[in-house]
């Protein structure tokens, strides 16, 4: 990338949010915390100031009805971004969500542009609460659209393409990514929606990530790279509407699958994905495929608890040198050499820029 | 504001109101034929209080209502027969049949659409309140609920919004005592009034009479008054009763879940149209006529309306297509 200019994703998204205020001088901006001295994590802070108390606002704790009054002004013409600090607590908007925001064009045909950012918690306690992966669930829901940026750069081009998109769009935000580093161009650009990223080129096997398991993946693909394994890295972007037609590509090229889904094992989207490629690629696959997914346990909170809960590069590699028949001894020699990590705090290798 | 319930305004009322009620009688005339296929929930009985609001409010200002609302659609000025089409399931339906009785929209009068979750269309209509403000309209929102929204969480989140930001929204409800079956008694404590309620949360608030024209007027034109002086938001609450099941074309009083004296005197002798027709017949006896003349008027309207209806087309397929708009 010519363009060096290393900032995080918070910073990227406060300044996609900027550029989009400025654009359209009608779009509002709020959500709990919005205007308070945190700002979202950043993501928010310095909005009041400059687009006024019209446009950017705190608002009272009632996630189901600003969701419908974000409805109310889309169909008035107005665009909203509305930011949640935890995606568990908007689960209490899942009525105008679902029948409100996600039915309105569909019944009326009228659109209905609003962006909804929801954190995902990690670590740190979070517990079963605080840290729930539910993408599957809104990529379930015909209507909306679901995309989960996996850095910095990505966050600033993908949610000004949601921002503008005339849909309501559910942008998930791994809270361990708001301090990871890219080059962002200053200017506007935009990501488009439904499209996925190839991160690395291979033919031994394609990976499939989103959000902050991509960062993982990449890191996993360091190491299998030393094995002589190279990967076919896609980066989702977006889960719905799903970019199946890359995917496709790949599997024909390498045979072999795995997808890391953030979200709990049964009925995720690692499985569509690969129910996906099983009746469309039966033909080309060497070996059955596989998803690496945290279990279907609610989250805890113990740092004891929480060891084995997420899956960090070490279970990539393990799984994909168990897919491909890797040399055992070697993978341990490999994975030994690395130092052990705090797994409750994004680890030391997670700065970019990447 | 400059309105009297002058004989004109009256006679105003008296159509909207007869109007509803034939076309929601022909409704449950043709129910049978099976040519509706989809839940319809009859305003039969509960049509004073919207046509009584038509004389305040005109086609910019937006209303919104839940599942009980072809009285709030045809007196906001609603095309029939792109409501009897979208119940027939028609392509020309005001939904193109995607929706239903329960989802009525009609954009050039300023109805924006209604709901079929219990509280569900509240916040939305907080919503088009905000954006009237903002946009710095003088209109306002109005929004229809029943007394079983008031149960629900999001009732709570809306009315208190909306205070905060004194949002222009005229909060209609329309209690007729009951959800389905299942009677205020059970539902909300005995002897706390909805209205009560409300202004206890902060919001300006009052109560009448449904069925009763006069005094419909007399509170609607202080709250649109209270309203567009820029105060923020009211809530009226207007006790009422439907004369039919919660849905469908029957009568249901032989379940007896509503008391038989309870029904008589709401039926009976409250019934909004016999009130009114009563009055400008006793006060205005010339007007027999004009009325007579004005029924058959109407009457044919909804005839050929039903007609058109049932000879439209159904929708093409490919309109489900249209997942994301563009």
């Amino acid at each position: 990338m010519q363009n060096k200019r290393p900032i995080t994703m918070a910073e990227s998204i406060n300044e996609a949010i900027q550029i989009a205020m400025k654009k359209d001088k009608s779009m509002l901006c709020y959500g709990l915390g919005t205007t308070d001295p945190k700002g979202i994590f950043g993501t928010t802070i310095g909005l009041e100031k400059k687009y006024g108390k019209d446009r950017v606002f705190d608002v009272p704790a009632s996630e189901n009805a600003l969701t419908g009054v974000s409805v109310g002004l889309g169909i008035n013409g107005i665009r909203s971004i509305v930011s949640h600090q935890r995606l568990d607590f908007f689960l209490l908007a899942m009525d105008q969500l679902v029948n409100s925001a996600a039915k309105w064009f569909f019944t009326y045909n009228k659109a209905i542009p609003i962006t909804i950012r929801l954190i995902v918690g990690r670590g740190w306690g979070q517990g079963p609460t605080h840290a729930q992966n539910l993408h599957s669930w809104f990529a379930h829901i015909p209507g909306l659209k679901v995309v989960m940026p996996s850095n910095a750069y990505d966050a600033k081009g993908l949610l000004l393409s949601s921002i503008f998109d005339p849909n309501p769009v559910i942008f998930i935000e791994n809270r361990w990514l708001h301090q990871s580093i890219s080059n962002v161009p200053k200017k506007q650009y935009f990501i488009n929606l439904g499209k996925s990223k190839k991160k690395l080129s291979g033919k031994k096997i394609t990976i499939i990530s989103s959000s902050y398991l991509t960062a993982e993946a990449i890191n996993a693909c360091k190491y299998l790279k030393k094995l002589n394994i190279d990967v076919d890295l896609i980066d989702l972007r977006t889960i719905a509407p799903l970019d199946w037609s890359n995917i496709k590509k790949s599997i024909k090229k390498t045979g072999s699958l795995l997808v890391l889904d953030s979200g709990h094992f049964s009925g995720s989207i690692a499985s569509e994905i690969i129910y996906k490629a099983t009746n469309e690629c039966f033909e080309f696959l060497k070996k059955p495929p596989s998803k690496l997914c945290q279990p279907d346990i609610p989250e805890p909170s113990s740092f004891g608890l929480t060891k084995k809960f997420y899956i960090t590069y070490k279970e990539i590699i393990g799984k994909v040198c168990k897919m491909l028949n890797c040399d055992k001894e070697l993978i341990k020699a490999e994975l030994n050499y690395k130092k052990e990590f705090l797994h409750d705090i994004p680890n030391s290798n997670f700065k970019g820029p990447f | 504001m400059k309105i009297n319930l002058s004989l004109k305004n009256k006679i105003k009322i008296w159509k909207i109101i007869y109007k509803i009620r034939r076309t929601e009688e022909i409704i449950a005339l043709n129910y049978y034929k099976e040519k509706m296929r989809c839940p319809t929930h009859l305003s039969i009985g509960q049509e004073a209080v919207p046509a009584t609001l038509s004389l305040f409010i005109n086609r910019k200002d937006q209303a919104i209502s839940g599942h009980r609302g072809h009285a709030h659609y045809l007196a906001k000025g609603g095309n029939l027969k792109k409501m009897l089409c979208e119940i027939h399931g028609k392509a020309n339906g005001c939904s193109e049949g995607k929706g239903g009785s329960m989802h009525l929209k009609d954009d050039k009068v300023g109805f924006v659409g209604t709901t079929a979750i219990v509280g569900n269309s509240i916040p939305i209509g907080v919503g088009l309140g905000l954006s009237i403000k903002l946009k710095k309209k003088k209109n306002l929102a109005i929004i229809y609920l029943g007394d079983g929204a008031i149960e629900e969480g999001v009732f709570y989140e809306s009315l208190n919004f909306a205070i905060i930001k004194k949002i222009p929204v005229l909060f209609i409800c329309e209690n007729n005592f009951y959800s389905v079956y299942s009677s205020l008694k059970v539902r909300q404590p005995k002897n706390r009034k909805i209205y009560k309620l409300s202004q206890g949360i902060g919001c300006k608030s009052d109560f009448t009479d449904g069925n009763d024209y006069a005094k419909i007027f007399k509170k609607i034109k202080k709250a649109v008054e209270y309203i567009k002086s820029g105060k923020g938001p009211f809530f009226l609450e207007f006790a009422t009763y439907r004369h039919r099941e919660h849905c469908g074309p029957n009568f249901d009083d032989n379940l007896n879940y509503r008391p038989k004296k309870l029904s008589y005197n709401w039926i009976k002798k409250k019934d909004p149209l016999t009130k009114i027709e009563k009055n400008i017949v006793n006060k205005y006896p010339k007007k027999i006529k004009y009325l007579e003349s004005e029924k058959i008027k109407i009457n044919n309207e909804i005839s050929s309306a039903f007609k058109f209806a049932e000879i439209s087309p159904y929708p093409k397929t490919n309109i489900l297509k249209k997942i994301y708009a563009k």
